[in-house]
């Protein structure tokens, strides 16, 4: 034959790949139910693998690693034990300016979330409540935030408490049925503000940067300055953390003993990081010869991937949901292992004739395996589909997370990889058991 | 019943890789269907919690203010508010909410202590408010002491925090704080240098979350007499006549509107009834309860038709000797029963396996995500479901062997 190897690989492999498909259709029940359990087991476990993925990710890619979330302790000293108690979750008021006006790091920018009242000129809408962030200038392009439309306010406008607003391009076609509404008028609580900027598309996911309000597919439509919003006193939206008997209200003021702000803080090298944590140690002993701190130095400075991690932002159900479903593709291979072990097992007869005839185990081997890979690529499709219908329902649940639960190439791959692995894996024991036949015993019962 | 053990043994042996895999199917369906099943149970148990309110009646109105008023405007509109709403011919009674409500998911808490500088807190309260008329319009049920006076209910403004002097608590919390039973008149402090007494007990009264740390601290709730005149917004709970909820959920809006037309009240949630407040704030229950139960069946069947496959190959396979077995005298029943007992050994080795799987897999969801451990009940109704499961599928191909002819002996096939 004037065939080169690959020539020859490829006339064997589909002379395997043509006897599979026959010894397939020879026993449909039995490769419908290899098929079928292998597309549950992988339509299930990437349904589950999925929506963990998408929820684990990285809210801000490339910018993500260089981005810390500085933690302070100023409670009282009761219940305190050096090195077993982690810091509050945010920082009071006081804090945070002083951490913000001592400029440290390379980017900086204070925050907090909130309610504000709009009230649309358009009179065929309603007023509503829009989610807000209060925040200063840093927040934009620290977070690498798209603009549609105008910019970010500036220094300037923080510190005159200027009455300025970004708007989301959601926000933006909403109230103004989209274009450019730069320069237009927003009344936000009462008071007059000038857009400045509409956002384009940034959705971080999760919204690490504040994780009271939603963790998930928070859709802020308004930014304005931090000055601002305190100068009109707006109405705090989020979590407040009070000690001692520091008022057991929910809405903070800036003297009360109550953590309700975020800072956060881009640094660009570990040597900065590690500055960074120094000055926030020698902040605390600062604070506490002053007496507004009582604890010894207790910080901690998290990256982003840190912070979602300490704050276990995943759902618990959703890792549960996934370990039960790779449990239920275990199950799945195993039932797989046992049919195919019967499926080439009752083939005894044909492959001993093969064997008879000089095909070499090696040769018996790799058809088999070629069978059960087929079984797995066909369930892979059905799997895939399954995955589909399952991401669907996912998306239909009321959960914050889950119009987010969208198959990505990478999880697509891993589906196809996953059900070749899997049934290739499910095949090896089958198919090595089948190849131990004696030729000549199989010749002879027959 | 004369079984004979040694020789299904014996022809196990021959067999011994698809043995294995039924036994380690059966192990791994064990472990994840009894835990599924304690899953199930726990989210169930969930859905039905007393939350202490009379459901059929009450519903809750979400009222912004679409206008920056100061306090004594915003008290002022409640009070009308609430007047107006208390007149209607459909409701019973009505009450200024914040903080939450029970279900309503997320909302106020706070630390109790008995003291005011006890550096470890007792407990953990979740935090009503309302005024005289929030025992009535929840309707709960006050088991010791009395409602709150006109004269307790003290305003509180937007970001001010006020501490009254007198309580309602739940009896869990009373339980709680004050072990022998002797609550009443007893006074404990919640975040504030001010103490509150307790002045009435109501029973059961739901906190306002469901989740882990809400579990936590199930049951412990007070309420305080005051009526929350945020700038921002407040929650009216109304409770209408037995049978007229409908009716007054159609009123409530229009006669709040035809008082003021600044506020907002949302026309998509901002009146929900108690069915739809326990309908979300269980969702997540729900889902996994259906999520699990679907796990179940699926893997239930996936194993039985294994279990089916397997031993028809196994049935083919033998017929021969089943021929020769029937030559010799064993009648129909002798190679049923072999089949029967075959699988019954096959799945008790899964289920002894499985066993200890489903304990293991408990306990990683007892450390990785603080469930609570799973009762040895769950594993007993898993094995007698598999075991029952193991035996019906095999029944079909069994019968398939037990009609072989004894000629089939005498075939070379």
């Amino acid at each position: 034959m004037g065939e080169g190897p690959t020539g020859e690989m490829h006339s064997v492999f589909g002379y395997y790949f043509d006897l599979a498909l026959r010894s397939l259709r020879r026993n449909n029940a039995l490769t419908a139910l290899m098929v079928l359990a292998i597309a549950l087991g992988i339509g299930a476990s990437m349904t589950t693998l999925t929506v963990l993925h998408v929820l684990s990710g990285d809210p801000l890619p490339g910018r993500s690693g260089s981005l810390y979330y500085p933690q302070l302790d100023p409670r009282d000293g009761h219940g305190y034990v050096p090195g077993k108690v982690e810091p509050m979750d945010q920082l009071t008021w006081i804090d945070g300016m002083n951490l913000l006006q001592a400029k440290r790091a390379d980017r900086q920018a204070l925050m907090t979330g909130g309610d504000v009242a709009v009230q649309p000129d358009n009179s065929t809408l309603d007023p509503f409540y829009e989610d807000t962030r209060f925040t200063t200038t840093g927040f934009f392009p620290m977070f690498g935030v798209l603009f549609e439309y105008g910019h970010a306010w500036g220094d300037a406008e923080d510190e005159a408490h200027a009455r300025v607003a970004v708007i989301s391009s959601r926000f933006n076609d909403k109230v103004f049925g989209g274009g450019d509404s730069t320069g237009k008028t927003l009344r936000l609580d009462g008071a007059a503000f000038r857009i400045v900027g509409v956002t384009g598309d940034w959705h971080p996911n999760p919204n690490f940067y504040d994780l009271n309000r939603k963790s998930y597919n928070e859709d802020e439509g308004v930014f304005i300055p931090l000055s601002t919003s305190q100068d009109l006193s707006m109405a705090h939206d989020g979590s407040v953390n009070c000690w001692g008997n520091g008022g057991a209200g929910q809405a903070p003021d800036h003297d009360s003993p109550c953590a309700w702000m975020q800072l956060w803080v881009q640094l660009d090298s570990p040597a900065e990081v590690a500055a960074y944590k120094e000055f926030l140690v020698h902040y605390s002993e600062q604070q506490r010869a002053l007496g507004r701190f009582q604890r010894s130095p207790n910080v901690r400075l998290r990256s982003v991937m840190q912070w979602l991690d300490y704050q276990q932002v995943v759902p618990d159900d959703v890792r549960l949901q996934t370990g039960l479903a790779f449990g239920f593709l275990l199950v799945c291979l195993v039932n797989t292992v046992g049919l195919m072990l019967a499926k080439f097992l009752r083939r005894a007869g044909e492959l001993g004739v093969r064997r008879a005839l000089g095909a070499s185990r090696r040769a018996l081997f790799a058809q088999l395996l070629v069978e059960s890979g087929v079984v797995g690529l066909i369930g892979g499709v059905g799997g895939l589909l399954l995955a589909l219908v399952g991401l669907w329902l996912v998306r239909r649940q009321p959960a914050e997370y889950a119009p987010l639960a969208h198959l990505d190439p990478l999880m697509l791959l891993a589906t196809f990889l996953l059900a070749l692995g899997a049934s290739l894996l499910a095949g090896l024991l089958p198919a090595w058991r089948a190849c131990q036949v004696t030729p000549a015993l199989q010749l002879k019962s027959n | 019943m004369n079984i004979q053990i040694r020789p299904i043994l014996v022809a196990l042996r021959r067999h011994k890789a698809g043995t294995l895999l039924i036994a380690l199917q059966i192990a791994l369906t064990l472990a994840i269907v009894c835990n599924a099943l304690f899953i199930i149970h726990q989210r169930l148990t969930n859905l039905s919690e007393v939350s202490g309110v009379d459901e059929s009646s009450v519903f809750v109105i979400r009222n912004q203010w679409a206008a920056d008023w100061p306090t004594p405007q915003v008290d002022a509109q409640v009070k009308a508010d609430l007047l107006a709403l208390r007149q209607l011919p459909a409701v019973r009674d009505a009450t200024p909410v914040s903080g939450g409500y029970p279900l309503s998911g997320g909302g106020w808490d706070n630390f109790v202590t008995l003291t005011p500088d006890q550096p470890k807190p007792v407990t953990d309260s979740a935090v009503y408010t309302g005024d005289e008329h929030y025992i009535d319009t929840l309707g709960l049920r006050l088991i010791a002491g009395r409602n709150f006076r006109p004269d307790e209910v003290m305003v509180m403004g937007t970001q001010q925090s006020i501490t009254p002097a007198a309580a309602i608590v739940s009896k869990a919390l009373a339980d709680k704080l004050f072990p022998d039973g002797n609550a009443l008149g007893k006074s404990f402090y919640a975040m504030s240098p001010t103490p509150s007494t307790i002045i009435g007990i109501v029973d059961p009264l739901h906190r306002q979350g469901v989740d882990q740390y809400s579990n936590g601290y199930a049951g412990q709730a007070l309420i305080w007499p005051l009526r929350a005149d945020d700038s921002r917004g407040i929650f009216y709970m109304v409770r209408a006549k037995p049978g007229q909820l409908a009716a007054a959920m159609r009123e409530a809006p229009q006669a709040l509107y035809a008082q003021s037309r600044m506020r907002i009240i949302d026309p998509k949630d901002g009146i929900q009834d108690y069915a739809t407040i326990r309908r979300k704030v269980f969702d997540s229950d729900r889902g996994m309860a259906i999520l699990m139960g679907i796990i179940c069946v699926v893997l239930l069947a996936i194993t039985a038709a294994g279990i089916v496959g397997l031993t028809s190959f196994w049935v083919g396979q033998r017929r021969k000797q089943i021929g020769v077995r029937r030559a010799l005298g064993a009648r129909q029943r002798d190679i049923l029963t072999y089949f029967l007992t075959e699988n019954f050994l096959i799945s008790a080795a899964g289920v002894a396996l499985g066993t200890v799987l489903a304990i293991a897999f408990n306990l990683w969801t007892v450390t990785r995500f603080a469930m609570s451990p799973m009762s040895m009940a769950y594993v007993g109704v898993g094995v007698l479901v598999l075991i029952l499961l193991g035996q019906g599928a095999v029944l079909a191909p069994a019968l398939r062997a037990s009609r072989v002819s004894p000629v089939e002996a005498t075939r070379s096939v």
